[in-house]
């Protein structure tokens, strides 16, 4: 079937070679932004490491080792390993709910000896690998091609329906968004895109009554308005919306934030890390870490769009949005935005599968750079 | 870029013009971030700012210590003492509440009933919250509690505290008792912040409520900062409560220690009071109660015993007790009869142990009767129909003003509250309740104390004090409250004839002096001590015609309830008078006179200790002019 050579394509590089190719100014920014993130939890900690900041740190480390060594593989072993790990992935979504045990009201968890990962995190590469990976043998017409879009929608449909009856409604959010997103980059008609959108909007009454659980109704209905229940559900957006307001212009100051450090935060290490941050830094250091988030994204579009190969560009792109959506959601859930989605802020938020898919998820996008050249063909990118 | 076929050129172009696309979207969401962030830190931080502080600052009073109440040597009668208490923090008890109360039950004693509160109370509050099991240690059992802490998590020993009554039962109707504020209190006039202070206790009764505002103190304030659970975290800043000030009462403890010991279970009054400035000395109800009781609260088997006991341990009988005076009332008789110019020379009345009026006897105490009876020998003998006949002539209304200007039927103003008024008949009063006049029959009952006139036992000493100086002084027993000398009024004289008191104080010296008086028998022998006096007997049964042909019972023969009041009043020394006193015991008429016993040893004692010679402990003060007229 190979009709042609690729040896031209396939710019081998050495090991010391790709090192100096990684966007090095990259990894100083995701290093920043993680540094935020220690701050934050050494303050909610009231001045101590343990038990978030130093873990967190740790993890960080174990996350730069992964990321270089994501980078330095080959773009197209990556390629190749997208069916299978997607594979993995949704197996351990299966496994997970049949096994996995529960935490805050969700099956989400599962244990690997030490170590316990979330499937659902793990999915969320996966899938973009996979879409990538099927969209890359597609031109523009063909992606809009019943037979094909089946199978895209196939896809995503089956991570995000295990996802959702977990139940999760954030990684279904974001499995959702991500898998779109892909489809409209890759080139989805227009055709396709406008009906579909209407369909949903009209759908919206229908997942409120079949769909959507209690407790995530109460968060939609203590989203529309949170002072009927003060104290109760609407406690957290209440107390959520004091912190950050309450920080003003230059914030409370490194350590002197009180709604966060008085516990009137839920969840303050995880979801709610960013009204710590507003509150101690202010309007100041929350716009300049939202610099910092626009810059990082900012480098991985130029390192997409730069890419040859179009399951980089799409694996690249997807990585990118996929952190954004993260900051998006979670920052508009804080702030009062949106109803309260369980999403924690990538990079900033205490969390180790989050941390480490994250920067896994950082090491593709660097490899989509460092093989930007690399061509690979239609049929596959088998070495 | 020849390698790049045609089609891959249009997905790259598609892509590019997309992924500006969604590059645009993303740029206009972080602006909407941004722009939520200027509209909740810029726009209103301010107003977010005020809801963090509301959120994590709190007020919290705290109590001032109570001011102590002190005798007139500064002997503390009521004070604050530690009180050694545990307290469970249901958080930190790893193993749950109940082990760990059974863990403390085999430290210290821990009733069951104590557990159910601890429980309940633990379920009322937020897990930090300590709530305390138990109360009132002793320093052994605190000790065995901190030996053994390593062992009980969540068990916190703590040292608060608690108002003290050394005297306990002693002094209780003078001191009164704190208790927990209740709801009446709260919707009173008194605004005071401290009143919803859980814990805090006010004076509920006797000098602890008269003097409450002085003793109490003012509150201090601590604003703490408190987490989103209401637990402290830091202080921010402090006021410093104003401790409440000491109440100095004329009590000498001493004296008011023999009274009560020698009062012991009997159910009586006594006062005793120095006759120049009306400090009083000893002020006794019998039986008493225990004021500490009331302060950790009375359990209702307590309340019950308390209010059903027949010898009425609630009642200060010494201000709230009214009697019939009996025969300490016929000094006041005497009174009005000199002062009348009834008493010429040579008066003196014919007893045979009764006397009619209409067809009704009025009898002697004396079955034989006195025969030929002077008003020395009258007051001496304390012979019945002596003052039937006297009162007979002096009419109710000389006798009414007489015992008025003495201090009867009306409140001394004692600053003790709940003082009766006790009462004094009149012609005026008899026509307005039932509508017929004055019978005469009634002013010969009132000539021997009896019938409507109803005094309280600081009424008498007062009687006895004003006749044996000649004044119109009153009892008082504040010297100082919130830190100023209260006044101190000087007492105008009598407007009675010069010598009219002597012939009175005459015959009370010969009830207790010479052979043949009453209290003959309970003399003070000591050379300059003796004590001048009169007895009395208030009857509270009906003695019928049959009964007095059959001869009266003996008192010793009746239920105790149906004897007779026995009832004495005295001052001494007789040659200068300085302590005046009167006791009371009820149902207790019997012939040894264990009333006149006390009387004497009490003012035998209080006439060789002296304390009104010694330096008080407390500034004197000067005595003002008083301006209120006797009232007549």
């Amino acid at each position: 079937m190979i009709t042609r050579p690729y040896a031209l394509a396939r710019r081998q590089l050495a090991p010391v070679d790709k090192l100096l190719e990684i966007n090095w100014g990259l990894v100083l920014l995701i290093g920043l932004i993680a540094s935020a993130g220690f701050a934050m939890l050494y303050s909610d900690a009231d001045g101590h490491l343990w038990p978030w900041a130093g873990p967190q740190m740790l993890r960080f480390v174990a996350g730069l080792v992964i990321l270089v060594a994501v980078s330095l593989v080959d773009i197209r072993v990556w390629m190749t390993a997208a069916y299978p790990s997607y594979v993995i992935s949704l197996l351990l979504l299966v496994v997970v709910k049949v096994a996995g045990h529960t935490g805050l009201g969700a099956e989400r968890w599962i244990a690997i000896g030490p170590i316990e990962i979330q499937p659902s995190e793990l999915m969320k590469i996966a899938l973009i690998l996979a879409l990538a990976r099927y969209l890359h043998g597609l031109s523009v017409e063909d992606v809009s091609k019943p037979r094909h879009l089946a199978i895209l929608l196939l896809l995503i449909g089956m991570p995000v329906l295990l996802v959702a009856i977990q139940p999760n409604l954030g990684t279904t959010l974001i499995l959702v968004m991500d898998g779109a997103s892909i489809l409209f980059l890759a080139g989805l008609s227009w055709w396709w895109i406008v009906p579909t959108v209407s369909a949903v909007a009209a759908a919206i009454p229908v997942a409120w009554k079949f769909i959507l659980h209690d407790y995530q109704k109460q968060r939609v209905l203590t989203f529309l308005n949170p002072d009927s229940d003060a104290l109760g559900a609407g406690w957290n957006i209440t107390q959520a919306k004091i912190a950050i307001g309450s920080g003003g212009l230059s914030g409370k100051g490194f350590l002197n934030g009180t709604q966060s450090r008085l516990n009137f935060l839920p969840e303050k290490q995880t979801d709610f890390i960013w009204t710590s941050f507003c509150e101690e830094f202010g309007f100041v250091g929350a716009i300049a870490l939202l610099i910092l988030f626009a810059v990082v994204i900012g480098y991985g579009v130029q390192i997409a769009v730069s890419a040859r190969s179009q399951f980089a560009r799409l694996l690249a792109m997807g990585i990118v949005l996929n952190f954004f959506f993260y900051i998006m959601i979670n920052a508009m859930m804080v702030m009062g935005l949106i109803p309260v989605v369980g999403i924690p802020m990538p990079l900033v938020s205490y969390g180790g599968t989050a941390m480490l898919t994250v920067m896994f998820g950082f090491g593709l996008l660097m490899s989509a750079h460092v093989h930007r050249q690399v061509e690979i063909p239609r049929s596959g990118g088998i070495i | 870029m020849p390698l790049f076929d045609r089609k891959d050129k249009s997905r790259y172009a598609t892509f590019t013009r997309r992924s500006v696309m969604v590059s645009g979207a993303m740029t206009a969401v972080f602006a909407v971030l941004a722009g939520r962030l200027y509209q909740l830190q810029i726009l209103n931080g301010d107003q977010y700012k005020t809801q963090a502080d509301e959120n994590r600052v709190n007020q919290r009073l705290i109590a001032p210590p109570r001011g102590r109440i002190l005798d007139r040597f500064a002997t503390e009668l009521a004070d604050n003492r530690r009180n050694y208490r545990v307290m469970l923090i249901a958080e930190q008890a790893s193993d749950g509440v109940e082990a760990a109360l059974d863990r403390i039950g085999k430290i210290i004693a821990l009733p069951d009933h104590q557990k159910q509160r601890v429980i309940q109370e633990i379920a009322a509050n937020k897990r930090f919250v300590p709530v305390p099991v138990a109360e009132n240690l002793s320093w052994e059992e605190f000790s065995r509690i901190n030996l053994h802490l390593p062992y009980l998590p969540g068990v916190q020993p703590d040292v608060g505290e608690t108002r003290d009554y050394p005297y306990r039962e002693g002094l209780s109707h003078v001191l009164g008792y704190v208790a927990a504020v209740s709801v009446a209190d709260m919707q009173g006039s008194d605004d005071d912040p401290l009143l919803g202070l859980p814990g805090f206790r006010i004076g509920k009764r006797g000098i602890e409520k008269a003097y409450d505002h002085e003793l109490r103190g003012r509150a201090g304030a601590s604003r703490v900062e408190v987490n989103a659970y209401g637990r402290i975290i830091r202080e921010l800043s402090r006021v410093p409560p104003i401790p409440g000030k000491d109440v100095w009462l004329t009590i000498d403890q001493q004296i008011q220690q023999l009274v009560d010991q020698r009062l012991g279970t009997e159910s009586a009054g006594c006062c005793v009071m120095d006759i120049q400035t009306g400090d009083i000395l000893a002020l006794s109800s019998t039986p008493g109660f225990d004021p500490n009781a009331f302060n950790v609260g009375v359990t209702p088997d307590e309340w019950k015993s308390l209010t059903t006991d027949d010898h009425k341990p609630l009642i200060n009988k010494a201000l709230a007790g009214i009697y019939p005076p009996g025969s300490t009332f016929k000094p006041a008789v005497a009174l009005a009869a000199v002062e009348a110019g009834i008493i010429e020379p040579g008066y003196s009345v014919h007893c045979s142990g009764s006397i009619t009026l209409g067809n009704h006897d009025f009898h002697c105490w004396k079955k034989g009767g006195h025969g030929n009876v002077d008003l020395h020998r009258g007051i001496q003998c304390s012979c019945d129909v002596f003052f039937y006949e006297t009162a007979k002539r002096v009419g109710i209304d000389a006798i009414e003003q007489t015992a008025r200007k003495l201090g009867l039927g009306a409140a001394t103003g004692i600053e003790i509250p709940g003082e009766r008024a006790g009462f004094i008949p009149s012609r005026a009063w008899k026509e307005r309740t039932y509508g017929i006049p004055w019978q005469l029959g009634e002013t010969l009952n009132t000539g021997i104390g009896q019938g409507y006139v109803l005094v309280t036992p600081i009424q008498l000493c007062t009687m006895a004090a004003r006749i044996a100086s000649g004044t119109t002084v009153r009892p008082r027993i504040a010297h100082m409250a919130g830190g100023v000398v209260l006044p101190r009024p000087i007492p105008d004289p009598l407007p009675f004839k010069p010598d009219t008191f002597q012939k009175v104080r005459d015959g009370m010296f010969a009830v207790a002096n010479e052979p043949g008086g009453t209290a003959y028998a309970w003399r003070i022998p000591n050379p300059g001590l003796e004590m001048s006096g009169k007895t009395g007997t208030a009857q509270v049964r009906v003695i019928t015609k049959e009964e007095r042909l059959a001869g009266v019972k003996k008192n010793e023969t009746l239920p105790w309830k149906l004897r007779d009041h026995a009832l004495f009043i005295a001052y001494a020394p007789s040659s200068a008078p300085r302590y005046a006193l009167s006791i009371i015991m009820e149902h207790d008429g019997i012939a040894s006179h264990p009333h006149v016993q006390i009387a004497r040893d009490v003012l035998l004692f209080a006439q060789q200790r002296d304390p009104l010679k010694m330096p008080t402990a407390y500034p004197v003060g000067a005595a003002q002019a008083q301006t209120g007229k006797v009232p007549a």
